[in-house]
Order: C-alpha cells, then sequence, then structure tokens
C-alpha cells in the first residue's frame, strides 16, 4: 500500500483533527476521493527541487509593520459582538471547555 | 446590446444630474428581478441600495463632488463582507451572519459613488469551478441553462451578462474570476497579489486569494481596479499602487496610440498597440487536451495579433503540467487553517444543545460545512500533519519556486503571455460533479498564475458550440497597468 492509500484509521484521524464529525458513508466516501486525490499529487516526486527553497508568499514584503498607536476605525465593540452566539457581560461567552 | 453605458459614462451621467443614481438602482434591481432563473442572486440589497442613491442624489443636488463611480451600481460575490444584507459565502455555516464592518474593496468603491445592489451565488468559500458546490443553488450559464457560469465567481459573472449591472465583484485563488469570465464571455481579471486589499473577504487560500472585478469591457475593469487597489493597513499583504493608476480610457486610448511613445519608455506606457509586443505562446497550455473549437478560436485570435504587429513566440514553461497538483496540495492546506474559525462560538452556525466545546466545534461543522470544505479539509489536514508536511507541503511549496523561476526566465524573453484560459467551453450542469478530481482539472490553465502572484485577465475572442471562449494573458509582478493597455489593445484587435 503506498502513502496515497487510506484507512478507516486514517480518515478518522484526519476528521478528529480537523474537528469534523462523519457518517460511516462520509468515512468510506472520504476514503476513496481524498486517495484519489493524493495518488494524483504524487506527480511533485518525480520533479527535481534539488537547490531550490520553499516559497511561502510571493510579494517580497518582510515585517510590516505600524506605529503602536490605536486606530479608531469607526466600529462599535459591542456592534462587533452582534454575531456571537452568546454573550455575557459584553463578552464572548464559549461552551464549556473541561467536562 | 446593454443596457449600461460605460462605468465612466454613467458616473459622468450621474454627477452631471442627467440621470438619477436611485433611476440605475431601480434599474438594476429590475433586471434582477427580471432574470431570477438563472439564480445568480443570493440577496439583494434594496433598502440599503435605494437610501444610498437616496443620499447621493441629495449630494449632486447640492452641486458637490461624489466620485468616480457616482451612482454606479454593482454586484459583489457572497464572500465580501457588506452592510445591508447577510453575508454567506454560500455556505450554511454563514447563513444568518450580517457583516459588523465591511471590506475595504466596497468601502473604496463606495467612498467613490459605486452602490451595492446585491450579492451573488458563488460554490460555497469560494471551493469550486461552476457554482455546484453553493450550499442554496446552482446558478445558470446566461447563454444556456442547462450549462454552468463556471466558478467559484460564477453568480458575479452570470450577472454582469446578464445586464444587471456593469461590474461584478469576484475572488480569484485558483482562477473563480477568469474562468467564469471564460464561460460567460465576460472581462475578468485577476491583478497582482497584494494589489487589492482582502480585508472584510472571507479568505480561502491567503497566499493566493485576491479581488478583481468583472465587466463586459476591458476599460471598466480598469476604472474599478483603480479605484479598490492601493496598500490597506487592515491588510499587511497589500502592497502600493502603480504611481500612474491603472485607468484605460477609450480618450486616452486615441491620445497615446503614438508608437514612438510606446518605444521610448515601454514599461511605463499603456502599451496601447499591440504592434511591437513580445508574446509568448505557452506550448503546454496549447498542445493537448484542447476542445478543438476552443483552440480554435485561440489560434484565430494569435493569427489576428501577429496580423496587428505582434512578435508571437512559442515559449515551454516545463513545470506547468505540476501546477495543479501544487496547488491542491497548498490550497486546501490553507482552506484546513482559514476554515478553523467556523467553531459555533465566535458567528456563524452554532450546533444548539452542544454541552461542551467539543462537541460544538464538530457537530457544528459537520452540521455547517458541505461536502467540498470537508474534502478540502481534510486533504489540508493531512498534507500539513506530522509525518507528511515535507512530503507533500513543503515539497508543493518548493515545486512552486521552480514554476516563479521559469515564469521570470519567460519574463526576460517577452512582455505578455498568452493561452487559453480554459481547455473547454462551459460544461453541463452534474457533468463533473460525481469526481471531484474531474471538476479540479477545469482549473489546469489557471492555478499557475496564482501560486506564481502575477496579472492575468480573461477576455472574450469567440465561440464555439455558440459558448463563449476566453483568451488569457498574463503579466509579470506588479505590470497591471502594462497588461491591462495591452488587454485593451487586444479587445479591440479579437473582437468578434
Amino acid at each position: 500500500m503506498d502513502m496515497a492509500d487510506l484507512t478507516r484509521d486514517d480518515v478518522l484521524k484526519l476528521a478528529r483533527l480537523a474537528r469534523l464529525q462523519l457518517t460511516d458513508a462520509e468515512v468510506t466516501e472520504f476514503q476513496k476521493e481524498l486517495a484519489e486525490i493524493l495518488h494524483y499529487v504524487e506527480q511533485l516526486n518525480d520533479i527535481d527541487i534539488s537547490g531550490l527553497e520553499p516559497t511561502s508568499q510571493v510579494t517580497g514584503l518582510t515585517n510590516v509593520t505600524r506605529d503602536d498607536k490605536i486606530a479608531d476605525y469607526g466600529y462599535d465593540p459591542l456592534d462587533l459582538l452582534k454575531n456571537v452566539p452568546a454573550v455575557e457581560n459584553n463578552q464572548i461567552r464559549v461552551n464549556r471547555m473541561i467536562t | 446590446m446593454s443596457q449600461w453605458k460605460s462605468i465612466a459614462e454613467i458616473a459622468t451621467a450621474v454627477q452631471s444630474g442627467q440621470v438619477k443614481a436611485s433611476e440605475l438602482v431601480e434599474q438594476a434591481l429590475k433586471t434582477i428581478a427580471d432574470k431570477a432563473e438563472y439564480q445568480a442572486i443570493i440577496a439583494t440589497l434594496d433598502e440599503a441600495a435605494r437610501a444610498r442613491a437616496k443620499t447621493i442624489d441629495e449630494h449632486i443636488v447640492k452641486g458637490e463632488q461624489v466620485g468616480r463611480l457616482a451612482g454606479v451600481p454593482f454586484i459583489a460575490k457572497d464572500n465580501f463582507l457588506v452592510f445591508g444584507a447577510e453575508t454567506t459565502a454560500a455556505s450554511n455555516i454563514l447563513k444568518g451572519f450580517n457583516a459588523p464592518y465591511q471590506s475595504t474593496a466596497v468601502n473604496k468603491l463606495e467612498a467613490e459613488g459605486a452602490i451595492c445592489v446585491a450579492k451573488a451565488n458563488l460554490d460555497a468559500f469560494a471551493h469550486g469551478s461552476s457554482t455546484e458546490n453553493s450550499d442554496f443553488f446552482t446558478t445558470k450559464n446566461p447563454h444556456d441553462m442547462e450549462r454552468v457560469p463556471g466558478g467559484s465567481s460564477g453568480g458575479s459573472a452570470a450577472s454582469v451578462i446578464l445586464d444587471m449591472v456593469p461590474f461584478a465583484l469576484g475572488t480569484d485563488t485558483g482562477g473563480s474570476i477568469r474562468l467564469p469570465a471564460s464561460f460567460t464571455g465576460a472581462v475578468g481579471y485577476k491583478p497582482t497579489y497584494g494589489l487589492v486589499s482582502r480585508s472584510g473577504v472571507v479568505a480561502m487560500a491567503s497566499s493566493t486569494d485576491v479581488i478583481g472585478p468583472l465587466t463586459r469591457t476591458v476599460e471598466d475593469a480598469s476604472l474599478v481596479l483603480d479605484v479598490m487597489s492601493g496598500k490597506d493597513p487592515l491588510d499587511s499583504t497589500t502592497i502600493e499602487k502603480d504611481s500612474k493608476g491603472y485607468v484605460i480610457s477609450t480618450e486616452a486610448s486615441a491620445e497615446r496610440r503614438d508608437p514612438e511613445a510606446d518605444k521610448r519608455d515601454s514599461s511605463a506606457s499603456l502599451g496601447m498597440t499591440v504592434a511591437g509586443k513580445k508574446v509568448g505562446v505557452i506550448k503546454e497550455y496549447v498542445s493537448e487536451g484542447l476542445q478543438p473549437g476552443v483552440k480554435a478560436v485561440i489560434d484565430g485570435a494569435i493569427e489576428k495579433l501577429k496580423a496587428a504587429g505582434a512578435d508571437i513566440q512559442e515559449l515551454s514553461l516545463p513545470s506547468l503540467p505540476a501546477a495543479l497538483a501544487v496547488y491542491y496540495i497548498i490550497c486546501p492546506a490553507e482552506v484546513s487553517s482559514n476554515l478553523a474559525r467556523y467553531d459555533g462560538q465566535k458567528f456563524g452556525y452554532s450546533a444548539p444543545a452542544a454541552q461542551d466545546l467539543e462537541t460544538s466545534y464538530i457537530r457544528t461543522r459537520a452540521t455547517g460545512f458541505g461536502k467540498e470544505a470537508k474534502r478540502r479539509i481534510m486533504i489540508g489536514t493531512h498534507v500539513l500533519s506530522s509525518g507528511y508536511y515535507d512530503a507533500y507541503y513543503k515539497r508543493a511549496q518548493t515545486v512552486r519556486t521552480k514554476l516563479i523561476n521559469e515564469f521570470n526566465q519567460a519574463f526576460d524573453k517577452v512582455d505578455f503571455l498568452l493561452g487559453p484560459t480554459s481547455p473547454g467551453v462551459a460544461f453541463k450542469i452534474g457533468e463533473h460533479v460525481a469526481d471531484p478530481l474531474q471538476m479540479y482539472l477545469t482549473d489546469i490553465m489557471t492555478v499557475a498564475v496564482n501560486l506564481v502572484g502575477v496579472p492575468a485577465i480573461s477576455i472574450p475572442a469567440g465561440t464555439s458550440e455558440n459558448l463563449p471562449v476566453g483568451l488569457q494573458l498574463i503579466a509579470p509582478q506588479r505590470a497591471d497597468r502594462a497588461l491591462l493597455g495591452f488587454a485593451k489593445a487586444t479587445e479591440e484587435v479579437v473582437s468578434v
């Protein structure tokens, strides 16, 4: 079995990492589809990349900074909370973390 | 025959009081309603647009300057945060989300008097090439309702060709402005990465996402780009715009059609003539896999450019065939990171009755995300995970360097690169949905440009089977001004 083939456990592990709950049918479907895509991208193994560095950005910009001053963009912090599912004392209330 | 004049003419007419912004908004909203069956639109901004138009008309009456886009109605792809309607990115996970701030691009357009009238359909989170991945509905191609308009900015492209508005906003991460432009017969412009702020636009792949206009003419696209472009403190990946701007107007073109001026300073000139320009036809794009009808249109365009004096050469970019594989590693990787924010805690859908954080995360994301989003998140998670990172992600980023080098070498020899935007015309709805990889192959001619960060444009060059075929022109990084000038000259030479 080569690297591109995924077991059910591989798929379930990915789902856990990505915080996605999958149905059994989805696990089977993704096992097949992901393998197909991973097989396709394996062609990159045949390319000579000796002496080359990876690219992570294309603008060439480095260390873009701003003055350490408060800028007023004209937004009310309370407006920014309007989409939050649970608000308490103007704070974002998240689900209980420790059960 | 379009009901809209050029964007510059519309703005002049509104500024002079000849026509009211309110009339234009009504015209746009009516056309949108008349063309509802194409399902290009997710939501209209009736109230907000009418209110803005009223304010603009009041300013005009007082004799105030409103701006270069005074009263011009436009449509924004629904991954742009805009006040006045929900922003859903065509995903169930964002249904009900009302933007608490606006994207910089829209703020800049509004500062010049433009009016957003609707939000256009897209593949959910811009993941796709046809709008078939929208969680809501599939947009129909204006030329054939059984076919897709392309994607992911399919709704935006369709809205322009359906004559709803003179321009629409799209995003292009792997071809999502250019492909729908090609499939619908619009002009789709992808700027140099960083030229337009991404602040307030739902992120897909942060190292390749760009914002750009869809219009009927190159001239219109150039004006919209000029307004939207420039450094933004809210997006630290933005670059300076060209000091001369990007406006390419018909009047300016007549004045500047001086071949001597072009020779004196060709990098600063608008390149308003085709004559003398060195154009590289990309060998890897025209060799195999093109539909014969598409090949005929592209060959025809090349002949017309030759006849007009362009110096056409064939060029090879040997790593080009690998670009799609590079893209389908890097893009999902960045997507998996950008979609981590949809967790049911801060905004968007939140799974009801989830007792703890972990449960909320997995149920919210399982219910809220569609298939393609999950697929890309999974691939992305895999290629970034321990034990696979070097083999996939790092390798892809290194082949990316190779592509950048090959493009740089090509641009040492020619001013512009040329090829088809897509190997085929608009495909039928349902044709590729069963096979994700087949769908990904639609992007084969557009993705390299995104990986390298250079600008590109798709302009209509003819038809095949009565469906539009787009010609893609590519320029070096930051050469948007030259590209737009050349594209306008090419538009004149190849126009049907």
